[in-house]
């Protein structure tokens, strides 16, 4: 009888769990965010774009001249090439706890205020707590329309031999 | 049916009922405290006087606020604080009690540390009062979120993220705490929720866990001594009360307490009339904008010393050591090795112990608040590795403690 009944009971305590833990997942409509679009024409070199995809912001810089020549190869990795241009497409958020670095066009670098981490014009970490490089959003490039959101031949590419999460 | 005799009293109509004569006797006529004591065992009082004062003043900012992510920041800035009458006042006193009761719980802990007040049967209450110690952090946390400004929300994503467990990427777990990929308007409802409903009720809880577990063990003195309580409440009882070595705990004990917390009270409202600003983040008055970190992102000065903690390392060894700063303090009783239920003043390395535990956080809290650069990195580096190392020698310190 004792057994019956906690067998019962448990049954119900799982179920009201999962249905506690269902509730808390975030809603169809924050999940169905879609895609966003930007025109990558009339981006300043040097000068810092940010965008909003899913709620978070998202950096897009196009590259000085000066800037690609004097890359290393970790970092053209991560380029992306629109119509020629060298871009760094990355979502804005520190690697360590989630603040927004901010771009500092004289020495081409991003610093985060909140615990001093620092990363290069191409979204690599320079200076701890951050471990690893900003991360590349989904992208494809379309003519000179970059798509956040969707997962072009280059951004596959990028994943696959690990130069973003 | 149970057999009732006609009252000849309000009094006795209750007792009948309620047993009202028999809770007194219990709870306060025959509830021994020790004499030797002095103010700081009235910080209980002060802590329940506290807790109070932010019930009352949250039921009244609770009627107008809204959890709604549009009109959350208004509902506080613009309706409680200048339509609502004396509204201000509700939100300076919740703000004001909110800061000053960490004050006074850090003053408590420090007090149980330094009597040795968390063994020989007081085990429960350490643990419980440091479950207390999470439930107000919890509590603290979920209210900063409720005016939706820009600390509001940059808390929100900075702390919730630390659930992502650094490298293992947790980011799925994150989202359902979030209910969002950042912090929405499912953040906002939930923890509104938890801030007015679930967390209260724990810490209600709570608390009549912490005062059940006093009760055996009773209140320790400013020597350790061990009373023999039979022997003192019958002197006490048979009128001889100046040989006796404890009083009650009503009236005796409650009219010191009250004296106290009237002291501590004056302290309160000067702050809340004069000098509220400090329990005000300037920065929350700006409202949550998730595109703009604000320049520099610190908790408010009772979380200092923890963040501090985390801040000098990587990320997961950052992770760690602002783990282990948040658990250690509740294995205490068993870290701490010597029989001696005594003051720190008569426990050899144990003194030394604590009072450079307690002037390092004091530099941790101070250091946290300062900005990650220069020669603060490397104060903070070796505050928070002295930390760490101070909680791991601790067995070794109080190993070889004599018996007093």
């Amino acid at each position: 009888m004792g057994k019956a009944f906690g067998a019962v009971a448990g049954v119900g305590a799982v179920g009201a769990l999962y249905a506690m833990k269902r509730s808390w997942d975030p809603l169809p409509s924050v999940k169905a965010a879609g895609f966003t679009n930007v025109d990558t024409s009339t981006c300043v070199e040097n000068k810092l774009v940010v965008e909003k995809w899913r709620g978070k912001p998202i950096f897009i810089l196009k590259k000085t001249a000066d800037m690609v020549s004097s890359q290393t190869e970790a970092d053209s990795a991560r380029d992306v090439i629109i119509d020629g241009a060298h871009f760094t497409v990355a979502i804005g958020l520190c690697t360590h706890l989630g603040c927004i670095p901010a771009y500092r066009e004289d020495r081409t670098d991003f610093l985060c205020a909140c615990h001093g981490g620092e990363f290069n014009a191409s979204g690599i970490d320079t200076k701890l707590p951050p471990p690893s490089p900003l991360v590349i959003p989904p992208f494809k490039v379309n003519g000179t329309t970059l798509v956040l959101g969707e997962a072009g031949e280059e951004y596959k590419k990028m994943k696959e031999s690990g130069v973003t999460a | 049916m149970a057999h009732f005799e006609k009252a000849n009293s309000i009094g006795e109509w209750f007792d009948q009922r309620l047993a009202t004569k028999t809770l007194e006797r219990v709870l306060a006529k025959e509830y021994w405290i020790p004499k030797d004591i002095n103010f700081l065992w009235a910080m209980g009082m002060v802590l329940a006087i506290t807790f109070g004062i932010l019930l009352v003043s949250g039921i009244f900012l609770l009627m107008y606020y809204q959890p709604n992510v549009d009109t959350a920041f208004d509902s506080v800035n613009y309706t409680i604080m200048q339509e609502v009458g004396f509204g201000w006042l509700w939100r300076h006193v919740h703000a004001v009690a909110a800061s000053v009761v960490f004050l006074i719980i850090y003053i408590h802990m420090f007090t149980g540390i330094y009597y040795g007040s968390y063994k020989k049967g007081r085990e429960i209450i350490w643990v419980s009062g440091m479950l207390l110690f999470v439930a107000f952090s919890a509590e603290a946390f979920s209210g900063y979120m409720l005016p939706w400004g820009q600390m509001s929300y940059w808390a929100g994503m900075v702390i919730t993220n630390l659930f992502s467990m650094g490298s293992l990427e947790m980011n799925g777990v994150v989202e359902w705490i979030r209910g969002d990929y950042v912090p929405g308007q499912a953040f906002l409802t939930r923890f509104f929720m938890l801030h007015v409903l679930l967390i209260p009720v724990a810490i209600l809880a709570l608390i009549g866990i912490h005062f059940g577990a006093l009760r055996i063990p009773h209140v320790n003195n400013q020597n350790g001594e061990e009373l023999d309580y039979e022997v003192e409440a019958e002197k006490y009882k048979s009128g001889n009360k100046a040989a006796s070595k404890v009083i009650a705990f009503a009236n005796d004990f409650m009219s010191k307490d009250m004296f106290v917390v009237a002291v501590y009270l004056i302290f309160f409202f000067y702050l809340t009339f004069w000098n509220y600003s400090f329990a005000m983040d300037p920065v929350n008055f700006d409202p949550a904008d998730g595109l703009k970190t604000p320049a520099h992102i610190y908790p408010e000065w009772y979380f200092l010393w923890s963040y501090e903690i985390l801040r000098p390392f990587s990320k997961d060894i950052g992770l760690l050591a602002f783990a282990f700063a948040q658990v250690i303090f509740v294995l205490l009783p068993w870290l701490d090795r010597s029989p001696n239920a005594v003051p720190a003043s008569r426990r050899g390395l144990f003194k030394y112990w604590f009072w450079i535990m307690l002037a390092n956080m004091i530099v941790l809290t101070t250091m946290g608040k300062l900005p990650p650069e220069g020669i603060n990195n490397t104060i903070g580096l070796v505050s928070a590795l002295l930390f760490i190392g101070q909680w791991l020698a601790l067995p070794f310190v109080t190993m070889f403690e004599k018996k007093v």
